[in-house]
């Protein structure tokens, strides 16, 4: 018996009970073609956290004021007159202006930033506005597009003068040049000196929806004198990274009275930032992946389940068979080709309408196609085939023919 | 109706041997105390109880007996749909308890050509096809398949309707093509179980003088009834009761003709 034979008989099987094979053909076209989906997804998601984290810099080392581990848990030894553990502290223009001394430090740019509603005429937009110095520019690798930065005299004499994100100067003066113009920030008028060049998307928020400001300014109109949010520092050189956060460490232990146990502030890089948002991205494709591969399980036992109805629904049909010659191989193969063609049928549509669904954007990501998803959704569909067609199709081959030809 | 053709042979078919001339016909079927039994115990059911039978080439066996008395079960023997509980059959000399399953097929497949009551065609199968799948189990080509099931059907006077499908053709035509597939593959048996139960009477003389031409033509078959006209057509009646072969009534020797070929018979 001819493999092109038992193709035929399957396809005649098929082709008998066509919105039967059609419902389980969906079943495994909706699990191969969301593998494709998801894993695109996660993996577009994946690309954008590192696009945005590249572009922050590679020297540059960020130093976040964090709220210190230890206050709650060293109330007990304060109490008693020593001080085992420090308090938190503020960090300050002065921790700064100390990390400016260390060795492997190029620039210090103290940061302090805050949300606020930018208006100019009719138009407003809510921006993340920093106070900092001119060095911030460099060292977060910013260019400008119009105008120019604010100056260290304009920092050190507190001007209401601001630079923005291209994405805040667009929210406000469409295509005007906002250079010169004056804008409000929570009421005050500031005057627009510079806009930057557009840095696009990290992640959920937007790099260029941003207004700068001088430090001074900032803290005293906005925020007060507490603590920075960070200091953005730039190592003379991508290779002086490590040894500058060592510095940078030491310095604040020493100034704080820390221990790494109870430090009150974090040092990251674009580095380790970009290794953190990597395998969390890692996590996240592999979650999606699990539950596109757990849809197309579901296919699977779909097909189990419509082939074992099939036997049945044919026991006749295979007592028949069997009479007039059919070996149990043959009639094997044959229930076999149906079940894998059901899944091969469904895997080349899950294909085709994974690779369709990647071309649009899925809730602001735009996926990304993993090229070794398509045949390995499409090999695991085929196997499925096989190995959940093989249990009905091994009842049909060991049917006895006298018990099939009396099945009414 | 056509008068009777040369039957194709099987390509890989071994030449059935000649029997020497005065000697008895070669055995196509040896029942020897075939006892099958179904179920254990308290609810154990003797289908038949100790059946020894031989049935020469070119011999037209009739078997009848009431439901029940074990003639199917006996039918499914021979047609190696089944395996004898104690006992031994041989088809054409081939001791069938030694085959597998997979060699059972190829024997059925092979030697024997099946006729049901029910037809038990494939629906949504022309007839054509319906004759040509015992030659696709063969693993014959194409263009051979087809030849030989034209001439199949054209044998048994269905030359027109090869590619109706069978719920387009009427009960008596349906049968023509089982009849027709089960000779396709030219096999030493042709085995009939009721082949004009579910007929009218015309259509069931029309089917019985196709067998009568068979046989005449050197078919060996054996056919279960309980209709005594369609008996009457066989060269030799076996009588089953309760699992038991009862009578064993020659009518013709197994060389000469159907008693009944070419009679006017029932035809009004």
């Amino acid at each position: 018996m001819s493999p092109v034979q038992v193709f035929r008989f399957a396809l005649a099987g098929l082709a008998a009970n066509k919105l039967r094979s059609a419902l389980t053909t969906l079943g495994i076209l909706i699990g191969v073609g969301s593998v494709i989906l998801l894993v695109a997804v996660g993996n577009g998601s994946s690309q954008s956290v590192q696009n945005a984290i590249s572009s922050l810099g590679a020297n540059a080392i960020t130093v976040l004021h964090t709220e210190g581990s230890a206050g709650p848990a060293a109330a007990p030894t304060s109490a008693s007159g020593t001080t085992a553990f420090a308090e938190p502290q503020n960090l300050t223009v002065q921790d700064a202006q100390a990390l400016a001394q260390a060795q492997g430090v190029a620039s210090v740019s103290p940061a302090v930033s805050t949300s606020e509603t930018l208006t100019y005429g009719a138009s407003s937009d809510t921006a993340s506005l920093t106070g900092t110095d001119p060095t911030y520019f460099s060292a977060e690798d910013d260019t400008l597009s119009a105008g120019s930065y604010f100056t260290t005299a304009e920092v050190n004499t507190a001007q209401d003068v601001v630079v923005l994100g291209s994405e805040a100067a667009s929210n406000l003066f469409g295509t005007a040049n906002p250079v010169g113009k004056s804008v409000l920030v929570a009421g005050i008028p500031f005057t627009v000196v510079g806009v930057l060049a557009t840095k696009g998307a990290s992640g959920l928020s937007s790099a260029d929806n941003t207004a700068v400001a001088p430090l001074t300014t900032v803290q005293d109109a906005l925020t007060g004198f507490g603590t920075l949010n960070d200091v953005v520092v730039l190592a003379k050189s991508a290779a002086l990274v490590d040894t500058a956060e060592g510095e940078i460490t030491s310095i604040l232990d020493l100034r704080h009275h820390e221990t790494a146990a109870d430090a009150d502030f974090e040092v990251l890089n674009a580095s380790t930032l970009l290794s953190t948002a990597s395998s969390t991205a890692h996590t996240f494709t592999v979650l999606l992946g699990a539950v596109a591969a757990i849809s197309l399980l579901v296919g699977g036992i779909g097909i189990t389940n419509i082939m074992l109805v099939t036997v049945t629904e044919r026991t006749r049909e295979i007592g028949i068979r069997k009479a007039i010659g059919a070996t149990p191989g043959v009639i094997l193969a044959q229930f076999l080709t149906e079940a894998t063609l059901l899944s091969m049928i469904g895997g080349a549509l899950g294909v085709l309408a994974g690779i369709i669904g990647t071309r649009f954007t899925i809730v602001g990501v735009k996926p990304v196609t993993v090229p070794l998803s398509i045949p390995l959704a499409f090999g695991v569909s085929a196997l499925i085939g096989l190995f959940f067609g093989g249990f009905p199709a091994n009842r049909a081959a060991g049917m006895r023919p006298a018990d099939a030809l009396r099945y009414e | 109706m056509t008068r009777p053709l040369p039957l194709p042979r099987h390509a890989a078919e071994p030449p059935v041997a000649q029997a020497p001339p005065g000697a008895q016909p070669h055995p196509v079927i040896q029942l020897a105390s075939v006892v099958k039994t179904y179920g254990t115990g308290e609810a154990v059911v003797h289908a038949l109880r100790g059946v020894s039978l031989d049935v020469a080439e070119r011999d037209y066996v009739a078997v009848m007996g009431a439901s029940g008395s074990g003639k199917s079960t006996m039918m499914n023997i021979i047609g190696c749909l089944d395996v004898p509980s104690e006992g031994q059959f041989l088809i054409d000399g081939i001791d069938t308890s030694s085959l597998d399953e997979q060699q059972l097929a190829v024997v059925r497949n092979r030697k024997i050509g099946f006729v049901f009551q029910a037809f038990n065609l494939i629906p949504r199968m022309t007839a054509l096809a319906n004759v040509e799948l015992p030659l696709s189990y063969a693993g014959l080509r194409a263009a051979e398949r087809r030849r030989r099931a034209e001439a199949a059907l054209a044998l048994v006077g269905l030359a027109e309707r090869m590619q109706a499908q069978p719920k387009q053709l009427s009960g008596g035509q349906q049968q023509r093509v089982a009849v027709a597939r089960a000779l396709v593959t030219a096999p030493s048996l042709i085995l009939a179980d009721e082949p004009t139960g579910n007929l009218d009477t015309r259509a069931s003389h029309d089917l019985m003088e196709v067998f009568d031409r068979l046989n005449a033509a050197g078919r060996t078959i054996v056919l279960i009834t309980h209709e005594a006209d369609v008996a009457a057509h066989a060269k030799r009646v076996i009588g089953v009761q309760d699992g038991r072969i009862v009578t064993d009534r020659r009518l013709t020797e197994p060389d000469a003709l159907p008693p009944l070929l070419g009679q006017p018979g029932m035809r009004p």
